[in-house]
Order: structure tokens, then C-alpha cells, then sequence
């Protein structure tokens, strides 16, 4: 069955392949539509230098550093806000605005306050603040009240309470939130890069593509943005997997 | 602990639940409440744990000064099983217990009432006799002066309901001990004084 599914998805993903290869051909004009074996040939010719290397690991390290900063802000000011409602009221019209204005906005805003260095950094951590925040509120308000008025009876302290009351409850809402929030965290941050073009950067090599109408570094720069994402999450959440909340259970014949 | 009850009143909105309930729990001592559905007895439990306040009339709590000072006033089993589902039973206890008690004395103490298979197995995974021995098993070995249970025996078959008596009994270590029933026979089997709460206006208190 497992087997099956694999080649079924490699099959789906060869189609789409050959068809982009397709259309690149027909169209015949490599700025226009690049093909994958061009985009795969500058991918590998990219890969051979050390800089492709040092650009990412700027990259990635910036906006990581950003992320883990919302992250345990986030955290930090949801279960605040959980404990003194006034905090929540106060907090409501920043997370607001942070919310509903435009990733660019902030980017000008921002470049003109830091300069582009760190700016990624700030942009991450501003893009990704909210959904933790929102969700940390959301998961501990989600904490059955029936546990917690059983919890009052019995005396049971504070940190056992965390452990087996609101740590379950608050999980899933951080993991969903986690989802959405590491890959806003890779498209802003990179939009940020490609407007402050700091050295070393993905963003900046993004631009140079579009000075240098080069859609093949393109491509392989959007691919590699892709892959680094997607590995960013699956270490989070398999980070956030291994914290107990439960006892393990493996239903019997699977 | 000694409970006493003056003049106990409680209603929601116009409906009155509790009309003026009089009546001392003597320590020690087993009482099972008794009264149709509605009669206000998850209302006076509510009452006593501290979860609910009434509208009028005290509730006195009497015990020796330390013991009320150190121990939770009651450990209780809710009309619900209030259990933590994706929680072993043996997790269950822990978190009432915490680490004062090892591991094995809690799976010797639980295994009393459910099989041994059953203890680490989420609770989400067993059958609502389980999840009931085991809110049992955890009000009875926290620490307390009183418990408090509300139709713990809800869903039980009648030999399994006999062994958990039993063990109620066995584990009630001189506390104050309430349960609301609605079957006659339980008030002999757990060996207990009747006390019935009927209607609106709690006569019988």
C-alpha cells in the first residue's frame, strides 16, 4: 500500500515535470519560461560554490532568529494575556495592526528604522507574533473547564496542572499555528531581503535574478527557499511532537 | 471533618433548587443521598467543594485545625469522570498524587479495580466502567478529609459495582464520605445512613 502510494505520487510529480518541460519548449524562450533541466543544471552549478551555501545559512539563521523570537513571545505574552485579561485588552489593537497591515508596508517602514541587516529578523518576528500569540490564547482557553474545576478540588499545583491540563489542550492549537506561521515566516522574511538587499542573503540573489533576467537562478533560488522551509517545519514540529502530552498509545495491529 | 449545613439555599434564575437544607455530616460516616433527578444533589456537592457559592445559609466545615489547614477539604468523583483522556490511569493518579506516591503503590492500588493491561493505556481507550473505577480509584487515594460522589456507580454491572463498594470501603480511612444514589440497595451495601433530598424544598434536610 505504501509502495503504491509513493509511485503513485512520484508518477503525479514526473507529469507535472514534463509538462513544465513541455510548455518551456513550446514557448521556446528561456526569460520567459525556464525549463527544469535548466533550473536543475544552475541549481547544481550553484550548489558547487561556497557562497550558495554561506547565502543560505545568513538566510536561514536571520529568519529562524526571527521566528524563535515570535515564538517565544508569542508564548510568552499569550499565556500573560490568558492570566490578566487587561493584557489582553491592551495587546488587542497592536495585534490588530500587526495583523492587517501589509508585510510591504512594514518592510519600508522597518528599513527606514534598522536598515536592511536585520531586517529580516524583524519581519519574521512581526509576521509570526500574532499567529503564536492568537494561537497560545486560543489552545489554553480551549482547556476543558470541567479538568479545571476537578484540578480546584483535588489542590493539584501549577505545574502539574501545565503539564496535564493546559499542555495538551494548548498543543494542537501551537502546532496549526506553527504550520501557517514558519512559512509566512520564509515568504516575508525573503520579501524583506529582496527589498533591503542586505549581503549574503536569498532575497538579494532574488533580485540580481530579476536585474539580470536570469529565471533559471530564479527558479533555483525559489526551489531552494522551498526545501529550506520545508525542512525548518519538519524539525519544528517534530520538536513539538516529542513533548509529552500524553501517554503513548499504538492501537493494536498498526 | 464534620460538614455542617444551615439554612442552604440555592436557585437559578426563578427556579429554586435548594430551599432552606439543614443538616450536619458527622465524620467519619457514610451518607447516601438520595432524590429524583433534579432535586438539587450535584447542586450541594457543588456547594460543599467550593465550586458553587449558595444564595443563603452557611456551610461549616469542622475538623482539627491542622488538618484543615494542610489537606484538601475533599477529593471527589463528578456526575462526569473528569479524567484526563489522553492520560494513562496511571498518569490519572500522578496527577493527584504527584510524587509522594511511588509508581508501583499506585499500579498495586489501581490494579485492584481495573486489569493490569488497562494502566497505561490512555484513558480515551477504555470502556466507561473503566474510566468510572478509575475517578473512583482516584478519589479515594488522594489525600482528603471528605469525599464526595456523585453517582460514581453509574455504568457499572452489579459484581463489579460489589468489588468497588468494597474497595470504597476498605479505603475510606475514617473520612466523611457522601454519595448520591438512586438505588435502595446501595445505602445497605455501602453500609451507609439514607438521607433523602426530595423536591424543591429539601424536607428531609
Amino acid at each position: 500500500m505504501e509502495h503504491f502510494y509513493l509511485t503513485r505520487k512520484l508518477l503525479i510529480f514526473l507529469f507535472w515535470t514534463a509538462l513544465w518541460q513541455a510548455a518551456s519548449m513550446a514557448v521556446g524562450n528561456s526569460i520567459l519560461l525556464v525549463g527544469p533541466a535548466d533550473v536543475l543544471k544552475t541549481l547544481i552549478a550553484l550548489a558547487a560554490t561556497a557562497d550558495f551555501w554561506k547565502t543560505i545559512a545568513c538566510s536561514a539563521g536571520k529568519i529562524f532568529l526571527g521566528f524563535f523570537l515570535a515564538f517565544a513571545a508569542g508564548i510568552f505574552l499569550g499565556t500573560a494575556s490568558f492570566r490578566l485579561p487587561f493584557l489582553e485588552e491592551l495587546l488587542a489593537p497592536v495585534i490588530a495592526l500587526m495583523k492587517s497591515i501589509p508585510v510591504a508596508s512594514f518592510v519600508i517602514l522597518a528599513l527606514i528604522w534598522i536598515g536592511s541587516e536585520n531586517l529580516c529578523i524583524f519581519i519574521s518576528f512581526l509576521v509570526v507574533l500574532p499567529m503564536i500569540y492568537l494561537n497560545t490564547l486560543a489552545g489554553l482557553r480551549s482547556t476543558a473547564p470541567e479538568l479545571l474545576e476537578m484540578a480546584d478540588v483535588f489542590h493539584v499545583p501549577f505545574f502539574r496542572r501545565i503539564r496535564y491540563l493546559y499542555l495538551p489542550a494548548l498543543l494542537p492549537y501551537l502546532i496549526s499555528g506553527c504550520r501557517v506561521a514558519l512559512g509566512m515566516s520564509w515568504k516575508s522574511g525573503v520579501a524583506a531581503e529582496v527589498i533591503g538587499t542586505p549581503a549574503w542573503s536569498i532575497g538579494k540573489q532574488l533580485y540580481l535574478s530579476k536585474t539580470w533576467l536570469d529565471t533559471a537562478s530564479l527558479f533555483s533560488w525559489t526551489l531552494v527557499i522551498i526545501a529550506v522551509s520545508a525542512v525548518f517545519e519538519r524539525i519544528i514540529l517534530f520538536l513539538l511532537s516529542r513533548i509529552p502530552c500524553g501517554t503513548p498509545y499504538k492501537e493494536e495491529g498498526k | 471533618m464534620t460538614v455542617t449545613l444551615e439554612n442552604l439555599q440555592k436557585s437559578y434564575g426563578p427556579l429554586p433548587v435548594l430551599s432552606g437544607c439543614s443538616f450536619t455530616f458527622q465524620s467519619g460516616r457514610t451518607y447516601c443521598l438520595m432524590g429524583p433527578s433534579g432535586a438539587g444533589k450535584t447542586t450541594l456537592f457543588r456547594i460543599l467543594m467550593g465550586l458553587e457559592k449558595a444564595d443563603g445559609g452557611t456551610v461549616r466545615f469542622e475538623a482539627d485545625g491542622e488538618a484543615l489547614r494542610g489537606v484538601p477539604r475533599f477529593s471527589a468523583v463528578f456526575q462526569e469522570d473528569r479524567l484526563c483522556e489522553t492520560f494513562s490511569p496511571v498518569e490519572n493518579l500522578k496527577l493527584t498524587l504527584g510524587k509522594s506516591v511511588p509508581e508501583e503503590e499506585i499500579r498495586r492500588e489501581l490494579s485492584l479495580l481495573l486489569p493490569e493491561e488497562s494502566l497505561s493505556r490512555p484513558v480515551f481507550t477504555l470502556s466507561g466502567g473503566m474510566k468510572r473505577r478509575t475517578a473512583i480509584c482516584r478519589a479515594m487515594t488522594a489525600p482528603s478529609l471528605a469525599i464526595v460522589m456523585d453517582e460514581p456507580f453509574t455504568g457499572l454491572d452489579e459484581k463489579t459495582k460489589e468489588q468497588v463498594i468494597r474497595y470504597i470501603k476498605s479505603r475510606q480511612r475514617g473520612r466523611l464520605l457522601i454519595i448520591s444514589t438512586h438505588q435502595e440497595e446501595d445505602v445497605r451495601l455501602l453500609g451507609g445512613e439514607l438521607v433523602t433530598l426530595t423536591g424543591l424544598t429539601s424536607p428531609a434536610l
